[in-house]
């Protein structure tokens, strides 16, 4: 849990977002701390997704401050992005390039040296046979595997993962565990919006609810996270077919 | 150090724009396709008097280009649509303006062959003759497409965030383009017929100038358009 001497790691004060006539989120607070790993639920159209966008700079609060380790996601949204690791709902690929462009491209665009672990990377999530094979040709899993591949490049401090497990099999849920455990491990925080706990067993500190853009609840999870040694690596087991 | 990593970001976004529409190929082969029709049917619309169809081919290949051109620009944000991919886009660190420098670059080679396909097909479809002031007429083409990548690929980001964006693109582009059309086809026109009223000068110092304000202009305001 977060204490008081701590820099907060993901924060929000009364965050608020409108799309139109319609409030999506009415006035959000949390708090989240280094290290600390939490799920975010609620039912379709609670405002989930539209707060992880605010904290990856994507939508700008309608009113509220939101921070990431002290930097306004709004005004500092270089200092934010750096900090950032951020797996969308959808896997954000280019189909006509393979495998290892697109992590590639995301290297370059990340300012990362030239040939930085891209195959091993990709190795790790299970796509070695298919490096030099185009996106276009991949199964939304291997999409999925991919996404990670291109999220285990950036070593953010913060992890913002939107529905992380759609699409995965038990080995890619596996893996996307060892991803956020291994985070966590490090110092980093994560928040994972979720709509089921039970692939995120053992991975969380605690949930927070939203309903109807408001916390309803914030409690420790059901089954208790278990913590790796910083700099421990989980064995990872990833074998993707399409 | 950071100019550096912009430089190879800008590089990144054009190598990325131009490798996945070498692939598709169906980008190119349509937007092609398209100016060339455009063109034949210009010369069917004009008829089979060859000084009407030279009087008329500078307008002829601006205004095909442009229409091509508009089909090109809406791709290059379409790409990045697809599958979520301007999310991640902008979740990399970095100044906005580096993600419009790549894409006009990749915009401009796409643009600059079509033109070339464009400028040899009306050539021969509008029995256009050669000018002794090609090189000049060379440099109007470049200064032209200039601006029409510079509007088009600054306005197809502002249209990619709307649903409509295939209507809305002409909408927004074509009033904006007035100007670069009319000192690029007025070049254009001036230098096939020998510019004999010397006049050609005039306009393209007038269609280097609109370049260079359209560009400083886009470059500042991107960051505007293509956050949210």
């Amino acid at each position: 849990m977060v204490t008081a001497q701590s820099e907060l790691a993901i924060e929000a004060q009364g965050v608020a977002r409108r799309f139109g006539a319609r409030w999506v989120l009415r006035g959000v607070s949390i708090e989240l701390g280094p290290g600390e790993i939490v799920g975010l639920l609620g039912a379709n159209g609670s405002g989930k997704t539209t707060l992880l966008r605010i904290f990856g700079t994507l939508l700008k609060p309608t009113a509220g401050t939101a921070r990431i380790y002290g930097h306004d996601v709004a005004r500092e949204t270089d200092a934010v992005r750096s900090e950032l690791g951020f797996l969308a709902h959808t896997p954000g690929l280019y189909d006509d390039l393979t495998a290892r462009e697109n992590l590639r491209f995301g290297a370059m665009m990340l300012g990362l040296p030239a040939g930085n672990n891209l195959d091993a990377a990709l190795e790790r999530v299970g796509l070695g046979h298919v490096i030099n094979e185009r996106v276009r040709g991949f199964s939304a899993g291997m999409q999925r595997r991919l996404a990670m591949a291109r999220l285990l490049l950036r070593h953010a401090r913060v992890l913002l993962l939107d529905e992380p497990y759609s699409n995965l099999d038990t080995a890619g849920i596996k893996l996307m565990n060892e991803i956020i455990a291994e985070a966590g491990a490090a110092g980093g925080a994560a928040l994972v919006v979720l709509h089921e706990l039970a692939p995120a067993a053992g991975v969380l500190d605690r949930t927070i609810t939203i309903v109807n853009g408001r916390v309803a609840e914030s409690k420790p999870a059901p089954i208790p996270r278990v913590r790796l040694v910083p700099g421990e690596r989980a064995a990872a087991t990833a074998g993707a077919t399409r | 150090m950071a100019f550096r990593d912009d430089v190879r970001r800008i590089r990144a976004i054009a190598w990325k724009d131009l490798t996945t529409e070498r692939r598709s190929k169906a980008g190119f082969n349509s937007v092609a396709a398209l100016a060339i029709t455009i063109l034949v049917l210009f010369g069917f619309a004009l008829g089979p008097d060859a000084q009407a169809l030279r009087d008329a081919a500078a307008g002829a290949l601006w205004l095909s280009a442009l229409f091509a051109g508009v089909l090109a620009f809406n791709r290059s944000y379409q790409v990045e649509l697809d599958g979520g991919a301007l999310d991640q886009l902008l979740q990399y660190p970095g100044p906005r303006w580096v993600i419009y420098v790549g894409k006009l670059i990749a915009n401009s080679l796409f643009v600059g062959l079509m033109l070339v396909i464009v400028v040899a097909v009306g050539i021969a479809l509008f029995q256009v003759r050669i000018p002794k002031a090609w090189p000049s007429l060379i440099g109007v083409f470049a200064l032209g497409a200039v601006g029409l990548v510079v509007l088009g690929t600054f306005y197809a980001a502002m249209a990619s965030r709307s649903r409509a964006r295939e209507v809305l693109l002409p909408l927004l582009l074509f009033p904006m383009l007035v100007p670069v059309l009319l000192a690029a086809i007025s070049a254009t026109k001036a230098l096939l017929v020998g510019d004999i009223m010397h006049e050609s000068g005039a306009w393209i110092k007038l269609l280097g100038a609109y370049d260079l304000i359209f560009l400083v202009a886009t470059l500042w305001a991107f960051e505007y358009v293509i956050e949210v």
